[in-house]
């Protein structure tokens, strides 16, 4: 508040000292019932996963206090500390599933960030003419891909596929995935790149640099922490994907999140083995979303304020 | 030379000679032969003209990819520098274009064919049939219909999420503790979310949300009636998207200047009237990105419909994606269901556009 009170002997002077107390409480009553809704979902599924049926029927919550945790659901992933020197072909299932996602991930969100940075610096700094395209058109045409649903290029890409053997295939995914990302990796660069000024460039053409080495030498590390921001929130929505992994993958190439769905899809499955595959396949995430905060924030931020 | 930015001008003296620019010409048009003979000869062999021929069409898509490598490398024979600068831009719009255009023209192609994956023929085009059929389909337009809901439902989420971030932005302690919490839902995979939530929290009965329904004296039932269950929907997709709104407007509060509030302090404003005359009216244009980004991405909404309740009851909660999803799953039906699809690609496309020029013409009228 800047109109503090200044002596403590008034009434008005006490109000105020209350009002300050009760916005107080307001403000962190309201974060930490949000921070409530946010976790207790994320908290149900990791302690369900150690829980067995009658405590899953009683309705338990809190380890230890009113149930035992149990191991029961991660070793039906062959993931217990009794199991995991022994083989599993769940286990093996699970890892299998989680490589795929692990690789698709990483392939599509690097690719993406190497197209679309290229894209991007081209674009804030020459001119282009393709035919009737200037480069506000062209940054359009790119952006414009953002609004492409993906269910219109999901049955093409299928039959296209098929006739490439090309379905089931990790490529195939890992060119869908780019595709998906690069509007938004173009988004995030253009910005970071509009941000460094253009005399940098000019210094190290004078002192004899080529286009492409003053790119690479003197834009790309200041453009690095832009990079990694538009690196790590592509490699988030990739991991998430499930529409096209769903449609274009069935044995070789599924991904974490399509087993994960195609195990819910079966009724009567165990509870706590259901709980300990969706957190293993969360998990990878918050770890990220934790240390990574920063970049994923500077990403989604990047965009928005111009 | 149109202004676009702080651009970097380069004036470079190429000397390239005749020969090495019809080198480059002939190079591009060889691989582009190229890669149109071996199109043409699948072609035939795939319709039963010649006998021998390959098992697929990887063969023409190596060609294609040399045709791409080819003409990226001619540029810089052609042009010298200019090209140099161009290959900048052309991978990533010679990849959008391959796969974006030519699939939308071969999604047109099938649109108009009745073709089912499941039976051993080929596409048979079949004129309109598919549009009058999409005409007379009832859940294509239930679907249709939803979408505007759940479009809708994005007011309330930006009204959330606005909330939370003046809360992110206020003084308080543990600020990075309350940004990471809030940020995590955006981070969990749909398909985890819909077992999360959809499947075990609201299970009827033993899900924690059943038994506090129950404890107040109702009879749990989220995904019975249209109403709730389309609620219910829209509520874990919010769950999920909100941390994404809250983050651009935060951005945004953080970025306003700090002297335009000071001063409305000064002049006596209180804390609802300073949000309401100028925190807010400075937030506009970030508001309308963020909500123009997060209804793009509504628009896309399938992963938690499939998984929690495949559309029903009775396609209550089906999204146009979810929809085409299970007429392919169910029944294989290509060519009616990228009718649907582009039908509903041309509905976005208007009403993005519409959506886009309003909001610019509403951003330029003097406030």
């Amino acid at each position: 508040m800047t109109d503090t009170a200044v002596f403590k002997d008034h009434d008005a002077d006490r109000a105020v000292r209350v009002k300050w107390w009760a916005s107080r409480f307001a403000i962190y009553s309201a974060l930490i019932i949000w921070a409530i809704i946010c976790l207790f979902p994320i908290y149900w599924t990791l302690t369900t996963s150690f829980k067995l049926a009658p405590d899953v029927m009683r309705g338990n919550m809190v380890p230890w206090w009113d149930y035992t945790p149990r191991w029961k659901g991660w070793e039906s992933l062959g993931l217990s500390p009794r199991l995991i020197g022994e083989v599993s072909t769940v286990r093996e299932e699970f890892f299998k599933r989680f490589w795929n996602s692990a690789i698709v991930a990483t392939s599509a969100s690097l690719l993406a960030v190497i197209l679309g940075s290229l894209a991007a610096y081209g674009l804030s700094r020459f001119n282009y003419r393709f035919g009737f395209m200037r480069n506000s058109d062209i940054s359009f045409f790119f952006l414009s891909q953002m609004i492409l649903p993906p269910v219109v290029l999901a049955l093409p890409f299928l039959v296209l596929y098929r006739s490439l053997d090309l379905l089931d295939s990790q490529i195939g995914l890992i060119l869908l995935y780019t595709l998906m990302v690069l509007p938004i990796v173009i988004w995030i660069m253009r910005d970071q790149f509009q941000g460094i000024p253009v005399e940098l460039e000019e210094a190290a053409l004078v002192d004899g640099l080529g286009i492409w080495g003053a790119f690479i030498q003197i834009v790309l590390p200041i453009a690095l922490p832009g990079m990694v921001a538009a690196f790590i929130l592509s490699l988030v929505l990739c991991w998430n994907e499930y529409f096209f992994a769903a449609l274009l993958s069935s044995t070789n190439a599924t991904t974490l999140p399509v087993m994960v769905a195609s195990q819910t899809g079966s009724q009567g499955i165990n509870w706590w083995s259901m709980a300990a595959l969706s957190s293993a396949a969360i998990l990878p995430l918050i770890v990220v979303a934790i240390f990574l905060e920063k970049y994923i924030i500077k990403g989604m931020a990047a965009g928005a304020v111009k | 030379m149109s202004a676009e930015g702080d651009l970097l001008h380069t004036v470079t003296a190429d000397d390239i000679s005749e020969n090495r620019k019809r080198l480059g010409k002939l190079m591009v048009w060889g691989a582009a032969l190229l890669c149109a003979g071996l199109a043409l000869w699948q072609m035939a062999f795939e319709t039963g003209r010649v006998s021998s021929g390959f098992d697929n069409w990887r063969p023409v898509l190596y060609a294609y990819m040399l045709w791409a490598t080819v003409l990226c490398a001619a540029q810089v024979m052609i042009r010298g520098e200019a090209g140099k600068r161009s290959l900048f831009v052309l991978p990533a719009a010679l990849f959008v274009i391959s796969l974006v255009i030519f699939p939308l023209l071969f999604a047109l192609y099938i649109s108009f064919t009745d073709w089912n994956l499941a039976s051993a023929d080929g596409p048979k085009p079949n004129g309109w049939d598919n549009m009058v059929q999409m005409w007379n389909d009832q859940f294509y337009w239930n679907a249709l219909k939803n979408m505007v809901y759940y479009v809708l439902a994005v007011s309330v989420e930006y009204v959330i999420a606005f909330g939370l971030a003046l809360l992110l932005n206020a003084q308080i302690r543990a600020r990075k503790f309350f940004r990471v919490v809030f940020l995590l839902p955006l981070m969990l995979s749909p398909v985890a979310v819909s077992w999360m939530i959809g499947k075990s929290m609201l299970e009827v009965r033993f899900g924690p949300i059943s038994r506090v329904v129950r404890e107040l004296g109702f009879e749990p039932s989220f995904f019975g009636t249209p109403e709730i269950a389309r609620f219910m929907i829209m509520a874990m997709d919010a769950w999920t998207f909100i941390p994404f709104m809250m983050i651009m407007l935060l951005a945004g509060l953080q970025a306003l200047p700090r002297e335009v509030i000071e001063a409305s302090k000064v002049d006596g404003a209180t804390g609802w009237q300073s949000f309401r005359e100028v925190i807010f009216p400075l937030m506009l244009p970030v508001s309308v990105t963020a909500i123009v980004i997060r209804i793009i991405f509504k628009l896309k909404l399938a992963d938690v419909i499939i998984n929690v309740t495949s559309g029903g009851p009775g396609g209550a909660t089906d999204s146009v994606t979810s929809f085409i999803f299970r007429e392919y799953r169910d029944r294989s039906n290509v060519g009616y269901g990228t009718l649907l699809a582009m039908v509903y690609l041309v509905l976005i496309i208007i009403f993005v556009t519409l959506l886009l020029k309003l909001v610019s013409r509403w951003m330029e009228r003097p406030a």
